[in-house]
């Protein structure tokens, strides 16, 4: 099963004085077992370009489409056996406890037969 | 029958959820074997191996179903294999205690407890695969309509395939915090039940399904000690319930309780299971520091000679590992017995915000009312009494309202009493 995982900030981050695990060390486990299809940082969301089309007009904004306190900072997308796997893997994460991890399960449109 | 049924049900549903993957499949075949056995064991007398017949019946209904339904091979297949082993395993061949038992209960109790579902929804879905209470049983004991339950149902366990939420046991590292998952949930089945937030007061059959869901973890899963402790809270306080009302469904405060009307054999279920969770040796959760509290009633010969202090201790004990304010409310309460009720109102000041809580103003109405101090007590019943939720509850505050010579007929409380800081 293929979840994206959100990377999110967060406005009350851990306070515990634990060191963050190392995100590389996340990475090479997770690339390692095949788990980890693809990911990366993301630019803030001040850099964001909201693209819509209305009445044959292209629309561009600049910044996101919804003003929030936190924003998305990065994504993964995962392939785990089922939603305790990924949730593991997110738990280990360093932004797990300096910000926060979204895990959407996908809903395949099967468009490629 | 229907309690001998208990965990043969349990186990064919488990069982037939793993092969299929289908829950309302398999919890519909065990109702039809069960309504058959119902109907048919009273007019031709029960077969010799009655969970043998109940988990034929249940097999068979499901092949016919699932072919009817035109689905794969494998699965048909599978179902066929589970029900042939099922058959030539015999008489004890199919222990309900066996490996394959509790695997594939725990498999399903942790999925139905899974956290990343909502809580109203592992309630619900654990009542009804678990204790196998019908879709309308549920939505009773909870106050809301069948078709609503029938939605909460439907959505959880959609919620489950499309999360891709298994059917598994945790890792062992996460055993110890998803089976204190599973007890909560238990306990907010018996809560509801003992305590009945909504409606008219208690609901015992509730009440008896936790403690025997409490029972059937302890069997599951015996190494973790606060699952001994949940379950000897739970017996202990089950066996108050004859007493907690009196013959005009009025609630009775503990202190008033006729102790001869406790459940005796309860009770000495309960210490056993609490000498079972002390037997581990390890530091005491909060399940069995609460048992430890509902044992110091248990075992009172009288009101008069409960052992405050101690009964206050375990909840200091208590607060360190739950600083929560309705722990320190119920250490209030002890504490006004232990010394009397002006310390008891000290200790009350020091429990913090409830919003919304009755039991904050009430217990405070009562401590206010053993000091004396009748105008007070009043204004503090009012208080409760514009909060309380369930009618029994509110008539015990009219009967101390009336004790005390006031009127009971409900008034709004005075503006500044009903001011909740920090309410939401």
């Amino acid at each position: 099963m293929k979840y994206l995982m959100l990377v999110c900030t967060d406005p009350e981050p851990d306070t515990s004085t634990e060191p963050l695990p190392d995100i590389e060390e996340w990475a090479a486990d997770v690339v390692g077992r095949g788990k980890h299809l693809l990911g990366d940082r993301l630019r803030p969301a001040e850099d964001a370009t909201t693209v819509r089309v209305r009445s044959g007009e292209l629309l561009l904004t600049d910044g996101p489409f919804t003003e929030a306190k936190d924003w998305i900072a990065g994504f993964d997308v995962l392939e785990c056996a089922d939603l305790d796997e990924a949730v593991e893997i997110a738990a280990r994460h360093p932004m797990a406890r300096s910000g926060r991890l979204e895990l959407r399960p996908f809903w395949p449109l099967g468009l490629e037969g | 029958m229907a309690a001998a049924l208990g965990a043969e049900r349990l186990r064919i549903v488990a069982g037939l959820i793993r092969v299929t993957g289908d829950w309302d499949l398999a919890e519909d075949c065990v109702q039809d074997a069960v309504e058959r056995a119902l109907v048919r064991w009273p007019r031709d007398g029960a077969p010799d191996n009655p969970a043998a017949w109940l988990t034929t019946t249940a097999h068979r209904r499901a092949l016919d179903v699932l072919r009817r339904r035109r689905t794969e091979a494998a699965t048909l297949a599978r179902v066929a294999a589970m029900s042939a082993s099922a058959a030539s395993a015999g008489p004890g061949g199919t222990d309900p205690y066996g490996a394959a038992y509790r695997d594939d209960v725990l498999r399903l109790l942790f999925t139905c407890c899974h956290p990343a579902l909502p809580p109203a929804g592992r309630v619900a879905l654990t009542l009804r695969t678990v204790a196998g209470l019908s879709t309308r049983e549920i939505a009773r004991a909870f106050l809301v309509t069948e078709a609503t339950m029938g939605q909460r149902l439907l959505r959880t366990r959609q919620r489950i395939a499309h999360a891709g939420i298994a059917l598994r046991v945790p890792e062992p590292h996460r055993l110890a915090e998803r089976t204190a998952g599973v007890l909560a949930v238990v306990y907010l089945v018996f809560n509801e039940g003992y305590s009945g937030t909504a409606g008219d007061g208690p609901r015992d059959e509730l009440a008896g399904q936790a403690v025997w869901l409490a029972g059937e973890l302890a069997r599951l899963l015996p190494a973790d000690d606060e699952v001994h402790g949940l379950r000897a809270l739970l017996l202990l306080q089950h066996a108050r319930r004859a007493a907690r009302t009196d013959a005009a469904g009025d609630l009775v405060p503990m202190q008033e309780q006729d102790r001869s009307r406790w459940d005796r054999s309860l009770i000495a279920a309960g210490l056993a299971a609490l000498r079972t969770a002390r037997a581990g040796g390890r530091a005491p959760g909060p399940y069995r520091l609460q048992a430890e509290i509902a044992a110091r009633h248990a075992t009172a010969p009288t009101a008069g000679a409960t052992d405050w202090a101690a009964v206050v201790a375990l909840y200091d004990e208590l607060s360190v590992l739950q600083p929560s304010p309705v722990v320190r409310l119920n250490r209030a309460v002890a504490v006004g017995f232990r010394d009397g009720p002006a310390a008891g109102l000290t200790a009350l000041a020091e429990v913090g915000d409830l919003p919304g809580y009755h039991l904050l103003p009430a217990v405070r109405a009562d401590l206010l009312r053993r000091a004396g101090r009748t105008a007070a007590a009043l204004a503090a019943y009012d208080e409760a009494r514009a909060l309380v939720r369930t009618a029994t509850e509110r008539r015990f505050l009219d009967r101390r309202v009336r004790e005390l010579g006031g009127d009971p007929t409900w008034r709004e409380p005075a503006a500044t009493v009903g001011v909740r800081p920090g309410g939401a």
